[in-house]
């Protein structure tokens, strides 16, 4: 366009104000692309599927469950298949090594969970070695662990003691949301091993249903079928038993929220400034364009198409930077918060955002410039 | 022909009639131009001269279309400007206008033929034919070789025959000046004053000027004097020595 | 031996170029004691350009804000953590457990705990030790109505003597065998029928709530008590197996000389510490992660409040070029411009960092929970901010100042001359 070499032109007028002006973008939008990242990590948005239901002690999840009530819940109409876990939490070599071990029932994990990949042969594999191991891609990188490894693991729930594990298997998820970390191992392995009177109890069920149009039926189906019984239970939606452990979080979204607000407010507050500023070092010369014939719609046109070009590449530095450093972040936080996703709706929405920021700190000083009239500022001083 | 009686008849490129400007300043009411009348031909070379405050700068800028008056008429080539919109204005100002002020013309981050090309980009030639007439405007000043200069670069005559460029580069109808060597030593005022005589005497162009030096004024080739609000005509220039008009 | 060399080169650089920091912020703040050039020439230029100011001044606001919020509220989950427990009580465990959920300890062996030299006794020679189980019940949130796992620890009926930082604030304490509970006084607030008076089921058992305590804003205070071996048997749990035993010490000097009569006593496998010391170690997950996302947090607003910082100081010094060429030109030293500039930026920081500060100040002791990592069960805990802390944020926003404001300072002071005064 042929305005855009006097526009460009403009911005390069004092290159170190252009520079610290990007600069100031690609923070922000490297701070929002973080704080939506952290956000998404703790709301666990889209993890959830439509179709399965989570059932856990009614008291507390810590609670376990007798493995009996697994045909009782096949039983109930509109359930596919039913599998069972428990947790572990051993520890591997030391405390900081935390990554969650769970107790699988081998015959239906793949039918409930099939996001969750391992190829046909290392699952054979699992199935034929009663100390067999699977785990996630992300804690086998982690500790570069290889299939053929021997896993030791202590524990102190379940009696006590060494256990060890040979890792026949490492799974993928399908998706982004999936989580990576986990380690799993067979559930005759584990009631083998375990005191008698821990015997015959799981954590919690998971199921899948035909219809997930039907869910709250069967959901209510089986906490019936076990009221008044010595360990009650309660049922609930994947969607629903995930938003209610985000709830669990606190306020982190009014936290995130404030933060994000402050930062914003600030980058407005400084990009205005300092397009004010450099508007007003030009009043002759917008007095000259206007002398020329250039409308007054013009030159506001022309203010903000310098603010917007300044945030459009301030902004796409810094979201950027972001998906370049996303992955140390990742790595340094896998232990706590396993998925941190910079998704392209959240840079969408960053770079909306920028655009907006840059629009409006733009707009005062670009109106104050539509409305300069050129005998005004050409008086002679 | 000048005439600053109303006399003149509708053949005029400028007729102003009655004109009339009164400012407000600290409450008080300041009538700085009162039923001033002009009538000015093609190509005809007027210096306007008087004493600070008297209203040069105003009546040039009332009759570039930069101001409107309290009351009066301006007509440029049959285009009656004062009841003009301000987005109409503006584009007849772009049409028929080339300003040429003592400083602050040019565009410090742009290089001369930019600073030229700049009116062009308001018409609808492409990019060959703006090439075309910048290089053409650019020969005319003598600065075809300075094209890619940027302001800094140049000497302050320089800059104003960049300015001189941009002003006639889209062809307008008349050029308007403000004290334009005000700010040059004296060679320098001396070459814009030639280039200026050029373009009315070799390119037939119409220039107002507004000046405080007579050294300049003797260029032109009339000289009106503004005072108590009217123009009057200047009274040493010579065969046209004609009737004081307008307001007793 | 190469590697140890470059990190003792690199130690050394990053001390002197704090050292040289914290000097020229020195030098900065106390240059209107000696300095040519007057103060009032700094006051008159801020208040001339007072929105640019005011824009410098938001930025390390903002900045300083969120990094004393952020620390203060990991210093608060700290806090409650590192308060719950008394220095005078040991924890004991099944050795190897890395909490008390782990554990498991019996009956004989805590009887024979209550042996060993160092524990303190009642008035009829019993043991002071209070043998723990604790359980998660999961409960609706007053705020959200959705379900949060409240930390229900099952303890002995006198467990107020052991744990004597603890007093029933309303109501009485639970009477040994019934299915009666104590609630602390944050988990009275936190959860919906908490309080005083109502019954609750969980576990297939009615409980009554007969008393709320304050445990003096420890991690207590998100708890509820009740009977221990009352909630083994609701649970289904062995009854002579508990979790843990917290025993109460004739004093906090007499820890080692127990400590080392239980681990050298062959029949046990247990571990002993403080109970103070676990309780800090509880809380090392959450902490952690509160002061890392807070730090990172920080350190990019401190980015972008430094680039603002810049930005308004080389503008100021842009359309001040013909006041500092009149100072040069009369007299006054390269230096003199640049203290004079480089106080002008602390000040703006350190005014932006004053205001950071009050504006988060009453944020201090708002409570708010969440889940900790550790234990799974919800913990309320408090904003702390401390003087220290404060400190630190003005030091944050001196530092923001001086990196802003040195470059520019330099500018200012290194025009030339000539150049300024032809702008004129």
């Amino acid at each position: 366009m042929k305005f855009a070499r006097i526009i460009f032109a403009n911005l390069k007028r004092k290159p170190i104000r252009l520079l610290l002006t990007l600069g100031s973008f690609a923070v922000a939008l490297l701070l929002f692309s973080f704080l939506a990242v952290v956000r998404g990590a703790f709301i666990l948005s889209d993890v959830a599927s439509a179709n399965r239901l989570i059932v856990i002690n009614r008291t507390s999840i810590i609670n376990l469950i007798p493995l009996s009530y697994r045909d009782k819940i096949l039983r109930i109409p509109g359930v596919t298949y039913v599998t069972h876990y428990n947790w572990f939490g051993g520890i591997y070599q030391r405390e900081e090594n935390f990554f969650p071990q769970f107790v699988i029932d081998p015959e239906n994990q793949r039918q409930v969970m099939p996001e969750l990949v391992v190829s046909d042969d290392q699952w054979n594999a699992f199935l034929k070695d009663r100390q067999g191991a699977i785990a996630g891609a992300k804690t086998a990188e982690r500790f570069g662990w290889k299939i053929g490894d021997r896993i030791p693991i202590k524990t102190t729930l379940y009696g006590g003691g060494a256990w060890e594990f040979n890792l026949v298997g490492i799974y993928h998820g399908k998706r982004p949301q999936d989580d990576d970390t986990q380690f799993w191992f067979r559930w005759d392995y584990f009631e083998e091993r375990i005191p008698q009177e821990v015997k015959g109890q799981i954590g919690w069920y998971v199921l899948r249903v035909k219809d997930p149009d039907d869910a709250p039926r069967v959901a209510k189906a089986i906490d019936a079928e076990f009221l008044n019984s010595p360990n009650e239970t309660k049922t609930e939606t994947e969607s629903t038993w995930i938003a209610n452990w985000v709830k669990q979080w606190g306020n982190i979204q009014v936290l995130i929220l404030t933060i994000g607000g402050v930062v914003f407010f600030t980058l407005l507050l400084v990009t205005g400034n300092t397009m004010a500023i450099s508007v007003r070092e030009r009043t002759s010369e917008l007095a000259v364009f206007k002398a020329i014939g250039f409308s007054d719609r013009s030159v506001l046109f022309f203010v903000l198409a310098e603010s917007i070009t300044i945030s459009l590449f301030g902004g796409l530095t810094g979201l950027l930077l972001a998906k370049l450093l996303m992955p140390v972040l990742a790595k340094g936080l896998s232990s706590i918060l396993p998925i941190l996703i910079l998704s392209w709706g959240i840079l969408g929405l960053g770079l909306l955002t920028a655009l907006l920021v840059g629009l409006l700190s733009g707009l005062l000083p670009g109106l104050g410039a539509m409305r300069l009239r050129v005998v005004n500022a050409l008086r002679r001083v | 022909m000048v005439k600053v009686d109303g006399s003149g008849g509708n053949a005029s490129l400028i007729k102003v009639r009655d004109l009339d400007k009164t400012y407000r300043r600290g409450g008080e009411e300041i009538h700085v131009l009162q039923g001033l009348n002009l009538d000015v031909d093609a190509g005809e070379f007027i210096a306007f001269m008087g004493p600070s405050g008297s209203g040069k700068t105003t009546l040039l800028n009332l009759l570039g279309g930069l101001d409107v008056p309290t009351r009066g008429s301006i007509t440029v080539a049959g285009d009656e400007i004062t009841h003009m919109s301000a987005s109409r204005l503006t584009e007849w100002r772009a049409r028929h206008v080339g300003f040429i002020f003592q400083m602050y013309n040019l565009i410090p981050v742009l290089t001369a033929f930019q600073n030229v090309e700049l009116p062009l980009l308001l018409t609808k030639l492409s990019k060959a034919e703006r090439r075309d007439h910048v290089e053409t405007a650019l020969s005319v000043v003598g600065l075809a070789d300075r094209m890619t200069h940027f302001p800094r670069q140049l000497s302050g005559g320089q800059e104003q025959r960049v300015t001189i460029a941009r002003a006639i580069v889209s062809d307008p109808t008349f050029l308007l000046c403000d004290e334009p060597t005000g700010d040059l030593d004296r060679k320098s005022a001396d070459e814009i004053m030639a280039l200026i005589e050029e373009l009315v005497g070799k390119h037939s162009k119409t220039v107002l000027m507004v000046t405080h030096d007579a050294v300049v004024a003797e260029r032109a080739n009339t000289t009106l004097h503004l005072d108590k609000g009217v123009l009057v005509e200047g009274l040493q220039s010579g065969p046209r020595l004609t009737t004081v008009g307008g307001h007793a | 031996m190469l590697p140890k060399l470059f990190f003792g080169l690199v130690i050394t650089l990053a001390a002197i170029f704090v050292f040289l920091l914290g000097l020229t912020i020195l030098v900065g703040l106390l240059a209107p004691f000696f300095n040519t050039v007057p103060v009032s020439y700094n006051f008159r230029s801020i208040r001339a350009r007072w929105t640019s100011t005011i824009v410098a001044i938001v930025g390390i606001a903002g900045t300083v804000g969120v990094f004393v919020a952020m620390l203060s509220l990991a210093r608060g989950f700290k806090a409650t953590m590192v308060a719950s427990g008394s220095p005078g009580n040991a924890l004991v465990m099944r050795a190897g457990s890395s909490s008390e959920m782990m554990g498991g300890i019996t009956l004989e062996t805590i009887k024979h705990l209550g042996d060993k030299t160092g524990v303190a006794r009642d008035a009829t020679r019993g043991a002071l030790l209070t043998q723990d189980v604790v359980g998660v019940v999961a409960l609706p949130l007053v705020s959200t109505g959705t379900d949060a796992n409240v930390q229900v620890r099952g303890v002995s009926p006198n467990v107020l003597q052991i744990r004597t930082f603890v007093r029933i604030a309303q109501g009485r304490m639970f009477q040994p065998g019934l299915t009666e509970l104590v609630v602390g006084q944050n988990a009275s607030k936190t959860y919906a029928g908490l309080q005083l008076g109502n019954t609750i089921t969980f576990a297939g058992g009615r409980w009554k709530v007969v008393g709320v305590f304050d445990a003096g804003g420890s991690a207590f205070d998100s708890e509820v008590w009740c009977d221990s071996t009352i909630l083994n048997q609701i649970l289904q749990r062995p009854s002579n197996i508990f979790q843990s035993a917290t025993i109460h010490l004739t004093s906090p000097g007499e820890f080692q000389s127990f400590k080392d009569a239980v681990i050298s006593d062959p029949q046990m496998n247990v571990d002993v510490v403080r109970e103070i010391d676990y309780y800090a170690k509880q809380s090392t997950t959450m902490t952690k992660l509160i002061t890392v996302l807070g730090s990172i947090v920080a350190i990019i607003m401190a980015v972008g409040a430094v680039f603002g910082a810049l930005n308004t100081m080389y503008s100021a010094v842009a359309e001040r070029g013909r006041e500092i060429a009149t100072m040069r030109a009369l007299g006054f030293s390269n230096l003199n411009v640049l203290l004079s500039f480089l106080f002008e930026a602390l000040l703006i920081s350190i005014v932006g960092g004053l205001i950071g500060c009050l504006a988060v100040l009453p944020l201090n002791g708002l409570t708010t929970s969440t889940m900790n990592f550790q234990t799974f069960s919800n913990l309320a805990f408090a904003f702390k901010i401390t003087f220290d802390l404060l400190l630190m944020g003005i030091v944050f926003a001196l530092v923001m100042g001086v990196l802003g404001g040195l470059l520019p300072a330099i500018r200012a002071s290194i025009r030339p001359v000539a150049v300024a005064l032809r702008d004129l």
